[in-house]
């Protein structure tokens, strides 16, 4: 079983400034929430929408006296999670405390792990099209809370908190500065989900902000950044600026460019950057300072003394890693090994591990590229049509392996096939039957072809002249046919027995 | 019966079996000795119709025959305690109106075993002091005064309002808490013993948080049995707190027999300090012959890091303190500053915590912040980690080396006047902790026992450390100590 296909890197995006071409250097923080019930320390649930503050246990709250105690679950995700990214799973791990002030942050400290997190390096491949994909190497995975939400614009006096969010589990996901340009970022982003997805260990939901993404941003000439990989010395990389909390692939991309190009105007302009933590307004389609390093908080971390060290087993740990399911890069290398399909269309298949499934259910014991086509370009597109996700897909895999079960055996045409298709889609039932209750069975009678032939060239002796002169007019005998026989008559026989008739 | 309310435990648990005295009766005396006792400012919360209830509760457990040794015993808790319903503030002002919904695990524990609670007892702010003097109720008084002399006398902290109802017999016990000697230093003041139980022991669940690695829970009581059978009651695992053991409760009193034959006591040399008064020095030798008296080995010991353990118990202790206070920010409960016009959340802090902490509070807060900022956290919070693993090594080898228990003083003086220390550099008071903190760094049980009684009449304690989870032998020892030292005196009433 072949891990991934084989690729090769793609070039880093150049930008050029005013005097010079300039590279861009790019790591991420990823904040993937856990698809956990309850919380990293408490018991409360994780439910989205709920009403504020009802998700609220008295720890999550910082009452007097209150403890965390750890969620195992949400520990098994994070290892879960590491093992996905082929990374070294610690088996001895430590909370931290994180202390500032917030009204959000109850405890005034957030739980996380600093020293010693519990995933260690790992890696992503990051797909840039057929045969090109980016390495992306991944740093290290830690466990922590997540804050409440403060409202301030609710009151011109007051500001209300909402602590439902207060405590939930996420795993920070922090990349070595290996993505090299605005496309790479979000499809390395792109490509994170996608694992998270298929592992189950985070729903990938975006707009809730189940995953967000901080962004540090640098430039570099050209050739240094070789330099940083040979060396391991970010000297020769340029002052990075973190542009925090982004949650949409497409602001990702423009807050990079955008960030890119402010600082080769600073460094153009002999000024420098100077290394802060910055917010993107998608409205300007530009970033600003939030703070600066000067103002960067100083968080005190310490060993949180109200937890034990984390230490779990590896057999705990093989027994995970005996229940991952066959991931992306895998089932795209099965998906064009097995099936013969294009890597274009193994991507778009194994997108989502459910339509990977589906494919595969019509693809059992059929043609595998008819199977890709049929739940790409007809399923696929009419699900988007109707913004409809393959799980909610009226078609079922048995239904549409019936359906090109009938073209292949020469029941109905393609053409045929698509009207098909679409009752099916929008009626039910069993496509064999359909076919034979509405008469749809196409002609593959030779002699009843042959008779609409006959009387299409009778009819029409000028066309049959300069069809003789012009060959390629055939095609529109074979029209007149299929018309004459209410398009069920097998479009491969008609065009060679019209061939033959007019002697071509 | 008259004086129910000065019975030990054990004699209250026989008598209300025997039938020859009720939980309510024992109750009410209690009560009637806290509202008489107001002077000693010992309780800053009393709850009487919950006593009442519990009491008349306790009664008819007894009359059903299930009735555990704490049944119908009234005792008092520690402010630190959160109690359902109850007001619970650490004694201090930012916990202003805080009653928990919720109540903690080892007052649960003491009540599902039917005892009565008296009231909330009075306590260092945050339990961060040793004379009971940061309180925000003003401190507690010690019942004993010297001989002649009106002067109002500290009774220790922080668990000072425990040590002060314990020994004026306003109730039969008390819960404190210990994190650097907050136990055993008010029970040496007052004539009581006090234990702290090693560290995993009691859950710290519900117990308002000081210094998370070092806080411990513990019985405060007239005798060394009263404490075996309190500390059964209170400790054993709780899932709710991850740091506390999992390891089956023993039967603490039944291990008091009184024999010690053939056990070791160390003597370590680094706690002989350099001008210890001379009474301290004799009340220790007295000891050291009392146990050797009832069959023990002595032996010298050392414990080389012994000095190192003050200075890195004052980083440690304040560091976590820093954070644990950080909650206290005035945004969900307790008190928030009346804020001014334009004040936005920087201003709400400020405000909330400069008026709701006090100033030895502040001044912790801002000493652990310091130690654990970024440039110093190496220099000091790292450092005093270390010496932490190396004073807990001392003991570990000396126990390796064969010794049974560790015999030291309590504390380096009796107890002292109220407002005595006022100007004296802060490090003063903390010299209280001198004997006591390294029991807590290193996690061990210690108990501190009274054997005898100053110049002045005040009474003086000796401490016991034992092995980690061995309370019961500690205990026994403590039992053989107390025994052969026959302290009975109890503070002349003047309340």
């Amino acid at each position: 079983m072949l891990d991934h296909l084989s690729y090769s890197e793609p070039k880093a995006k150049v930008i050029s400034g005013a005097r010079e071409d300039w590279e861009l250097v790019i790591g991420m923080e990823v904040h993937a929430q856990v698809a956990s019930k309850s919380k990293l320390f408490s018991g409360a649930s994780t439910k989205f929408g709920s009403e504020p503050n009802s998700n609220v246990a008295f720890v999550d709250a910082a009452m007097p006296g209150m403890l965390p105690v750890i969620n195992e679950f949400c520990v098994e995700q994070a290892v879960r999670t590491g093992l996905g990214l082929k990374a070294e799973i610690n088996l001895f791990s430590a909370f931290d405390r994180k202390n500032y002030f917030y009204p959000d942050l109850p405890q005034g400290y957030q739980i996380s792990q600093l020293y010693h997190p519990i995933v260690g390096e790992g890696e992503v491949i990051v797909d840039m099209g057929p045969g090109v994909a980016r390495r992306v190497r991944i740093e290290r995975i830690h466990l922590e809370q997540d804050a409440g939400k403060s409202i301030h614009d609710m009151d011109p006096h007051m500001s209300f908190v909402d602590l439902n969010r207060t405590g939930v589990a996420l795993m920070e996901i922090v990349s070595r500065p290996d993505i090299r340009g605005p496309e790479e970022a979000a499809a390395y982003v792109t490509k994170l989900r996608q694992i998270l997805r298929y592992l189950g260990t985070c729903d990938g939901n975006m707009q809730n902000g189940n995953l967000r993404a901080d962004v540090n941003v640098s430039i570099c000439r050209p050739g240094d950044y070789e330099k940083y990989r040979e060396t391991g010395d970010f000297g020769h990389l340029g002052t990075r600026c973190e542009i925090k909390n982004m949650n949409s692939m497409r602001f990702i991309q423009q807050a990079i460019d955008y960030e890119a190009r402010r600082q080769i105007a600073l460094v153009e302009d002999g000024k420098q950057v100077v290394q802060e933590t910055r917010l993107y307004d998608p409205d300007k389609g530009e970033t600003r300072s939030m703070r600066s390093k000067e103002e960067a908080h100083d968080y005190r971390y310490f060993p949180d003394p109200d937890l034990l060290p984390l230490e779990i087993e590896q057999d705990w740990v093989d027994g995970i890693a005996a229940t991952l399911p066959e991931l992306p890069d895998q089932k795209k290398a099965r998906f064009v090994t097995e099936f013969g399909l294009t890597e274009y269309d193994a991507d778009v298949l194994t997108a989502e591990a459910e339509s990977a499934a589906f494919f595969e259910e019509v693809a059992q014991g059929r043609d595998g590229k008819m199977a890709a086509n049929w739940v790409i370009n007809e399923l696929f597109g009419r699900l988007k049509k109707e913004d409809h996700a393959i799980t909610e897909s009226p078609v079922s895999a048995a239904q549409l392996g019936g359906i090109v079960d009938l073209i292949a055996k020469g029941d109905i045409s393609g053409k045929i096939a698509k009207d098909l298709f679409e009752i099916v889609y929008t009626e039910g039932g069993d496509p064999a039957k359909i076919v034979e209750d509405r008469g749809m069975k196409q002609v593959t009678d030779t002699g009843a072809i042959e008779a609409a032939v006959d009387e299409v060239i009778a009819a029409n002796p000028a066309q049959v002249e300069k069809a003789k002169a012009n060959p390629k007019l055939a095609g529109w005998f074979v029209g007149q046919v299929m018309k004459a026989t209410g398009g069920k008559a097998n479009p491969k026989a008609v065009n060679e027995i019209v061939s033959a008739k007019l002697g071509l | 019966m008259a004086d129910v309310n000065s019975l030990t435990i054990a004699d209250a648990r026989d008598a209300l079996r025997k039938g020859d005295l009720t939980a309510t009766e024992l109750t009410d005396a209690c009560l009637g000795q806290v509202e008489a006792a107001g002077a000693l400012n010992a309780f800053v919360h009393n709850t009487p119709d919950l006593a009442r209830d519990q009491a008349k509760a306790a009664d008819e457990r007894i009359k059903a025959g299930d009735a555990p040794s704490m049944c119908g015993i009234p005792l008092g808790i520690k402010d630190l305690f959160c109690t359902k319903g109850v007001p619970s503030q650490a004694a201090s002002n930012i916990l202003d109106g805080f009653r928990p919904e919720y109540e903690s695990t080892v007052s649960q524990k003491l009540l599902d075993a039917g005892s009565v609670m008296l009231g909330k007892l009075n306590m260092d702010e945050f339990a961060m002091g040793s004379s009971n003097e940061t309180s925000t109720y003003g401190n507690a008084v010690n019942p004993w005064r010297r001989q002649g002399d009106a002067a109002q006398l500290t009774p220790g902290g922080s668990s000072g309002g425990s040590a002060a109802a314990v020994a004026a017999d306003l109730c039969l016990a008390a819960t404190g808490t210990d994190t650097g000697g907050s136990i055993r230093q008010p029970a040496a003041f007052t004539g009581i013993v006090g234990v702290k139980p090693t560290y995993g022991r009691c859950s710290r669940w519900g117990i308002v948080a000081f210094a998370s690695s070092l806080d411990q829970a513990g019985p405060m009581t007239k005798t060394v049995r009263d404490a075996a059978i309190m500390l059964e009651a209170m400790c054993g695992h709780d899932p709710k707190d991850s740091t506390s053991a999992d390891l089956p409760v023993p039967d603490f009193e039944a291990a008091l027999t009184g024999d010690i034959k053939g056990k070791t006591i160390g003597i370590p040399a680094e706690y002989r300090m350099d001008g210890m008064p001379a009474e301290i020095e004799k009340l220790w030798a007295d000891g050291t012959a009392m146990l050797k008296d009832a069959g023990a080995k002595i032996v010298d010991i050392s414990l080389p890091h012994t000095k190192y353990a003050l200075p890195a118990y004052y980083v440690i202790a304040p560091a976590e303190a820093s954070s644990n206070l950080a909650r206290y920010d005035g945004v969900r409960y307790g008190r928030r500053a009346k804020l001014a016009q334009g004040d936005g959340v920087t201003e709400m802090y400020e405000k909330t915590r400069a008026e709701g902490f006090g100033k030895e509070v502040q001044r912790r807060v801002m000493v652990g912040t310091y130690v654990l900022s970024a440039g110093f956290y190496d220099a000091y919070y790292n450092r005093a980690r270390k010496v932490r693993a190396l004073i807990k090594k001392d003991f570990d080898d000396a126990f390796a080396s064969g010794v049974d228990a560790i015999l030291t003083p309590a504390t380096p003086s009796a107890a002292f006047g109220l407002g005595e220390m006022a100007a004296a550099d802060p490090v003063q008071m903390y010299l209280n902790d001198v004997f006591t903190v390294t029991v807590n760094l290193a996690g061990l049980p210690g108990v501190a026992v009274p054997t005898g009684l100053d110049a002045q009449g005040l009474p003086l304690g000796l401490q016991l450390i034992g092995r980690p989870w061995e309370e019961a032998d500690l205990l026994n020892t403590a039992y053989a100590l107390e025994s052969a030292a026959g302290f009975v005196s109890k503070p002349a009433r003047w309340w």
